[in-house]
């Protein structure tokens, strides 16, 4: 029998793009992630998962009461979303706050997964209408002092989050950067490994939309962004935002939508 | 008298609850609650307006595409584009979109639907569930499930095929205001073409074949969760693009309404309004045209049930998505249409009628699942590597614009109005909003609730009647529970294109 490795991915003010994107895992895919043995000898056994999972309603959520009472130390906690202030969000009539204190106490570790679950991200994003924070401070504003992994991303890619958690289940927790990403998909700038930097050293940009050159004056956050999109490419390998002429966004990072205006343009010279 | 309660409602997009109340076997009430909201209009605010193509995607993981492109229609009308967008730029929004109906409408069936009519192996994720009502044999259960897993790689590969000029999936980056980001090269266009191949096979092989097959075993649901029987679309994938007027284009599906009468009527967006009477919002803001509207939430309003108003359209409910759309199409005489619904019915010597039902809504989404892999790849043949992908413009002090078309979910409107170069306002109304929609001023209760009651229900402890009708809408509450605006901002006045 394989070592089991309880997984319960809960569903904070979300909206399943991480879950979607995690769906799209290429090698392994998803059936081996889900059913098969991750790495030999090891199997993730998702318990509840509310995009995926058969069961609804009471069932479903029993599974969560037992893991709080039963399965102390012995589950990985996966967060989705970020965490809304009381009143805004609930799941079986129990605040989300509520449910992630208590899936959280424990929880032999916990993933933050994406950028809302990491740093507060869309919902979180000025004027943060519902108060949410991130897991982090969540935990921090409660005591609560569990060991936690960052993967941000908005979505973050299949590979950075299947590679955690075979990492996990190989080695235990990888080595963490100071925001607490992996180092090893997290740990370089966009702009370092760019395809587009022989334009931006050159000094020729694009001017608008679809033009070639760097993207850096149509408003790429390239240079202050930290992942491996330029070498590890997205959807099985096939594009990625620099690669399609669309300006990086800077998803992955805690300022994440507020670090300036997403698109510039060079003509409207009044734009700060 | 029992109450079911489902909370939460799983294998679908978001917080869901449904609270149903049962006497003699019979549902005779049925609440739907949205419980999440997260506001994302209010973070649009003072926002630059090219920033709404990549906020409002946000609104939903699995169906970003539509609001890219809605939100892409409502700028390029607010900067004085919308009749200047290049054939390229069109094609690809439509191509880049339909990549996204096909992943969704396949995601669906399959891995948010089936697991109401396959009974899987019993480990996790596909256990616990209910038990009683599976009707297949183990051999054939088998096989659905291999066909599972085989979708599970259709999808991701239909993810894979729009990122060709998307960027990347979820969350496009391809689709902006002016048209798209990149040019298409024929490389690009040859691996689309071969990629949608598959996809096609699938559909025709494996996925129509797949729900006749499950309808033919669990028939009765031809008779079981009809709805109110009015619907509507605004239609999607604008086939030309010189005329300003989105719901006067010609589309691949058509704009329209009907009722189970199939008459035509031509849709008028002015007669939209918003009641909250059993929404947790002020009551003196109800029943009004969603763009004059002040919205004060009041989360302790003693009938409020939940964060969703109730959308409707002269005064009635109406439900939205696939079937609205085929529907649509059906009595408006597209032959393709006809012919493929037609041939579908044959297959249960049926007449449209059955289609007002649980199946009919599986059956309606697969047939456009084919009726748009099928078009998309006569589309990606008329793009020119030679002809530009983006229009300019310049942005407008002040403008306002509207977005209409269409998610794999149903009818979306975007409007945005723009002051000082920054979003002064930005309003979505959202498929799931009219579908899961609460009661309206009048006691009418929502679509899905409408669904519900009525239902026999031969098992209270395992209530598949009701879970096979909530998810044959495909409910998305991440999408539905944003058109709200917590501060009580005046929402400003639209003008309708």
């Amino acid at each position: 029998m394989p070592k089991e490795f309880s997984v319960i991915w809960f569903q904070g003010a979300a909206c399943s793009g991480c879950a979607v994107s995690v769906l799209n895992s290429l090698s392994p895919t998803i059936k081996n992630v889900l059913l098969d043995e991750l790495v030999p000898g090891k199997h993730i056994n998702l318990l509840f998962m509310p995009v995926v999972m058969a069961a609804s309603g009471k069932s479903a959520i029993d599974v969560i009461i037992d893991a709080e009472k039963n399965k102390s130390g012995e589950y990985i906690l996966i967060v989705e979303g970020s965490i809304p202030k009381n009143d805004f969000g609930d799941v079986a009539e129990k605040s989300m706050e509520d449910s992630v204190e208590e899936l959280s106490k424990n929880a032999s570790a916990i993933i933050s997964l994406g950028t809302c679950s990491a740093f507060g991200g869309i919902p979180k994003g000025k004027p943060n209408p519902t108060k949410s924070k991130s897991v982090q401070e969540f935990l921090n504003s409660k005591n609560i002092k569990i060991p936690i992994i960052n993967i941000p991303g908005c979505p973050p890619h299949p590979d950075w989050f299947v590679g955690t958690v075979a990492n996990i289940l190989l080695f235990g927790i990888p080595q963490l950067d100071e925001l607490s990403r992996p180092k090893l998909f997290y740990g370089k700038l966009i702009h370092e490994n760019c395809e587009r930097r022989p334009y931006f050293d050159k000094g020729k940009f694009a001017k608008k939309f679809s033009d070639e050159g760097c993207l850096f004056e149509l408003g790429c956050k390239g240079p202050y962004t930290n992942a491996d999109c330029p070498i590890r490419s997205w959807n099985s390998g096939v594009n990625w935002c620099i690669q399609n002429g669309s300006p990086c966004i800077g998803c992955v990072e805690p300022e994440f939508p507020d670090l300036e205006a997403m698109y510039k343009k060079t003509h409207w010279s009044e734009e700060k | 008298m029992t109450k079911i309660v489902i909370d939460p409602v799983t294998r679908i997009e978001g917080h869901l609850k449904i609270e149903a109340i049962v006497n003699g076997g019979i549902v005779k009430e049925a609440n739907s609650s949205g419980t999440l909201f997260r506001g994302l209009e209010i973070i649009l605010k003072n926002r630059d307006p090219r920033d709404a193509s990549q906020i409002t995607q946000r609104i939903c993981g699995v169906c970003p595409i539509c609001h890219a492109t809605a939100s892409a229609l409502a700028l390029d009308s607010a900067f004085g584009i919308a009749d200047k967008i290049t054939d390229n730029g069109r094609i690809i929004r439509n191509l880049i979109l339909g990549a996204n109906f096909i992943q969704s409408h396949i995601l669906h069936f399959y891995h948010l639907a089936a697991l109401d009519f396959v009974k899987s192996p019993d480990v996790p994720p596909f256990i616990p569930r209910y038990e009683g009502d599976y009707r297949l044999s183990e051999l054939e259960n088998s096989e659905l499930t291999q066909h599972y897993i085989k979708a599970l790689e259709i999808r991701r590969k239909a993810h894979e095929m729009l990122a060709i000029f998307g960027g990347k999936m979820p969350h496009n980056v391809g689709i902006i205001s002016g048209g798209v980001t990149e040019k298409p090269t024929v490389d690009k266009i040859t691996n689309f073409l071969w990629r949608l191949n598959e996809l096609r096979g699938f559909i025709d092989n494996v996925y129509i074949p797949d729900v006749i097959f499950v309808a033919k075993k669990y028939s009765d649901y031809f008779q079981i969760g009809k709805g109110c029987g009015n619907y509507l679309a605004y239609g999607v994938f604008d086939l030309e693009g010189s005329e300003k007027n989105y719901l006067s284009r010609k589309r691949l599906l058509r704009s329209g309404i009907t009722s189970t009468d199939l008459t035509y009527k031509t849709v008028d967006s002015s007669k939209i309004t918003e009641d909250v009477k059993y929404s947790w919002y002020d009551d003196s803001q109800t029943h009004k045209y969603p763009l004059d509207e002040e919205t004060i939430p009041k989360k302790d309003k003693k009938d409020g049930y939940s964060w969703l108003k109730s959308p409707r359209y002269e005064g009635n409910v109406c439900e939205v998505g696939p079937l609205a759309r085929i529907l649509v199409n059906y009595i408006s005489g597209d032959e393709t249409t006809k012919k493929l619904v037609d041939s579908v019915l044959s297959e249960f010597n049926a007449k449209p009628e059955v289609l007002f039902s649980v199946l009919g809504r599986h059956a309606a989404r697969a047939i456009e699942s084919k009726l748009v892999a099928d078009n998309m790849s006569n589309w990606v043949l008329q793009l020119n590597p030679d002809e530009p992908v983006f229009t300019d413009y310049q942005m407008p002090e002040e403008a306002e614009g509207m977005g209409l078309t269409e998610g794999p979910r149903g009818a979306l409107g975007h409007w945005i109005k723009v002051k000082n170069k920054k979003i002064e306002n930005y309003q979505c109304i959202v498929p799931t909003t009219w579908n899961a929609s609460p009661m309206d001023d009048k006691e009418q209760p929502g679509p899905i609730e409408q669904a519900i009651i009525g239902t026999k229900i031969k098992d209270e402890n395992n209530p598949f009647e009701i879970v096979r009708i909530i998810r044959s809408f495909d409910p998305c509450l991440a999408c539905a529970v944003h058109l709200v605006d917590l501060r009580g901002n005046i929402i400003g006045k639209y003008r309708t294109l």
